[in-house]
């Protein structure tokens, strides 16, 4: 009896991640292949010409490169900003329990919510954030509605939305290093900006890292509701990334073959994620 | 200098930039708030108020009359505590199996629910998954909403770091008193890992409140959808005019997340570390 046991309390979670994740994973790939005619009542096997024309497609390789843009400028701002927030907000001084609380507040709003407040500061009318912008560097911008400052838009909300998370891990961490390693360092003369720098920060290299791909997975996926609220991949398809892109051609435009061959793209750039994550874990980034 | 001086100096400085810092990111939300209370003159007055002239609770009646609010608060509590119900279920039991049981197959199948944390499926095989709900008649339904959400690799590896500390021995001894393996996962581990399942609860909460993509293309009527898209709708009812309304539309969707956070800010910060770092 006490055999089968485990196997029994495992059905709940297989059966769900079988049939939600793995067969949908599955038919992805098969439907990538085909072609469905307009009425979606035939379906031809086209094999690799839905990724081939995806790759001679503009507008995809543009929400590629956007994609890229995004992810790359969004995680490195919150990675840098992150450490040095969690950095004083570790140095016990008074009142650190009350600026937590409102720099980990963003945490609990979801991304949605997030791209309507930045829609509403960033507003020409109504907008705080935008007359702040007007009084100090003497511009006025239509945020949401023009190049290149529909991007910008979307880094405020991105990097506000996702440093919450980051400052959690980093403190965490932080308080993690040993303080013997800290205080040598203060006795060697160390300077702050060299301790910070040159010791601390190498020493959470390992949470750097796991935030670094979290984050790229949020910003990959999770700004779907920030985009779609902020801009809609406008103007003109300036702000569209990848999975607003898949979203459009599934939902909108019924292209399913390509829009499976979009969920491989995307699919196979995670693995390729995970991968290097693993490799980079297995030999330890980290200081031990 | 001596260094007590200069450690009060960066003292000084230290505290200025975090008032500076939390200022800003707390600014949002304020602003919000003052925002949803203020009277369709505040909302255009230029340059933008601060302070609402009066407190104008209207915004908050009206978004419920443009917005079936009150409805979509109802599916967005219903689909969020039935997944976070469904992932603690599930993550327990296979918890459980990892954790306490040595069995044929435990790597594989170990590795092959590790996959599944970086195949979001809500997200990037949300095409296929919605082929599948049209299959099984569940378009526009709450199953559609929370079955496929009801077991994660995370709640799993996050119950079974937590049962791996508790002792085995007790295990033994329950053993010895006659108890079999549910009894005592019902009476003692479940009792233990009080603390790790509130964690696990509001986390989960959390996520399933804030989900916006899949509740998007997989709800048809409007009283289907969640408070998230509820916002949207606001947004597109009032096109961006009123924003008194559309924000006091936004105080409703985040309340609830906010409160929780607020109020369980220890718990919520420990449980997400926990279960974020990965062995």
């Amino acid at each position: 009896m006490r055999r089968i046991y485990p196997y029994l309390l495992l059905i709940p979670t297989f059966v769900i991640i079988v049939l939600f994740i793995y067969y949908p994973a599955g038919s992805a790939l098969r439907l990538s292949l085909f072609k469905t005619s307009p009425f979606g009542n035939k379906t031809i096997y086209v094999g690799l010409r839905n990724f081939q024309q995806l790759m001679e497609d503009p507008d995809y390789l543009y929400a590629v490169r956007f994609t890229l843009i995004y992810v790359a400028v969004s995680v490195s701002i919150t990675i840098f900003l992150a450490f040095i927030i969690a950095y004083m907000l570790t140095r016990g001084v008074p009142g650190t329990r009350l600026y937590r609380t409102f720099l980990f507040a963003p945490y609990a709003v979801s991304p949605a919510i997030a791209g309507t407040l930045w829609t509403f500061l960033l507003n020409p009318v109504v907008g705080h954030v935008n007359y702040f912008f007007m009084q100090v560097f003497g511009i006025q911008v239509h945020w949401l509605t023009s190049k290149p400052y529909a991007f910008y838009a979307l880094i405020f909300a991105t990097v506000w939305k996702m440093l919450p998370f980051d400052m959690i891990f980093y403190i965490a961490s932080i308080q993690d290093v040993s303080l013997d390693i800290i205080e040598a360092s203060t006795l060697d003369g160390a300077s702050t900006m060299t301790r910070v720098w040159r010791i601390i920060f190498p020493l959470v290299s390992p949470i750097t890292f796991y935030l670094v791909i979290m984050n790229m997975v949020t910003t990959m996926f999770s700004s779907f509701a920030i985009v779609d609220v902020m801009t809609s991949g406008g103007p003109g398809g300036y702000t569209t990334n990848m999975i607003y892109k898949l979203y459009l051609d599934a939902f909108t435009f019924q292209k399913r073959g390509p829009a499976a061959a979009e969920s491989m793209i995307m699919f196979a750039i995670m693995l390729v994620v995970t991968i290097i994550y693993f490799r980079f874990a297995e030999r330890k980034v980290h200081y031990q | 200098m001596t260094r007590s001086t200069k450690k009060l100096l960066n003292t000084i400085l230290i505290e200025i930039v975090l008032i500076t810092i939390s200022f800003i990111f707390i600014m949002p939300i304020i602003l919000a708030i003052t925002m949803s209370l203020q009277p369709p003159e505040g909302v255009f007055s230029f340059p933008p108020k601060f302070f609402p002239s009066s407190f104008h609770w209207k915004n908050y009646v009206d978004a419920f009359n443009t917005v079936p609010f009150g409805r979509l608060i109802l599916n967005s509590l219903l689909i969020a505590t039935m997944i976070t119900a469904g992932k603690i279920f599930t993550g327990t039991l296979a918890g459980y199996a990892f954790a306490n049981f040595k069995f044929r197959g435990r790597n594989f199948a170990f590795s092959f629910l590790f996959a599944t944390l970086f195949l979001p499926a809500e997200t990037i095989m949300i095409l296929p998954l919605f082929n599948l709900m049209n299959k099984f008649g569940w378009v526009n339904t709450y199953w559609a909403m929370t079955i496929p959400f009801m077991a994660s690799a995370t709640n799993t590896f996050l119950f079974r770091q937590h049962f791996m500390t508790i002792p085995s021995s007790l295990e033994d001894s329950a053993r010895i008193d006659g108890a079999g393996p549910m009894t005592y996962f019902v009476k003692i581990l479940l009792p233990l890992s009080k603390a790790i399942i509130g964690g696990a609860t509001i986390i989960n909460f959390v996520y399933a409140w804030n989900m916006y993509l899949w509740p998007l293309i997989i709800t048809m009527e409007d009283n289907m959808k969640t408070v998230q898209i509820g916002v949207r709708m606001l947004i597109s009812a009032e096109s961006a005019n009123n924003w008194g309304i559309i924000m006091a539309g936004t105080m409703i969707a985040v309340l609830p997340t906010l409160l929780l956070f607020f109020t369980l800010q220890d718990l919520f910060v420990r449980s997400l570390v926990r279960s974020g770092i990965k062995e």
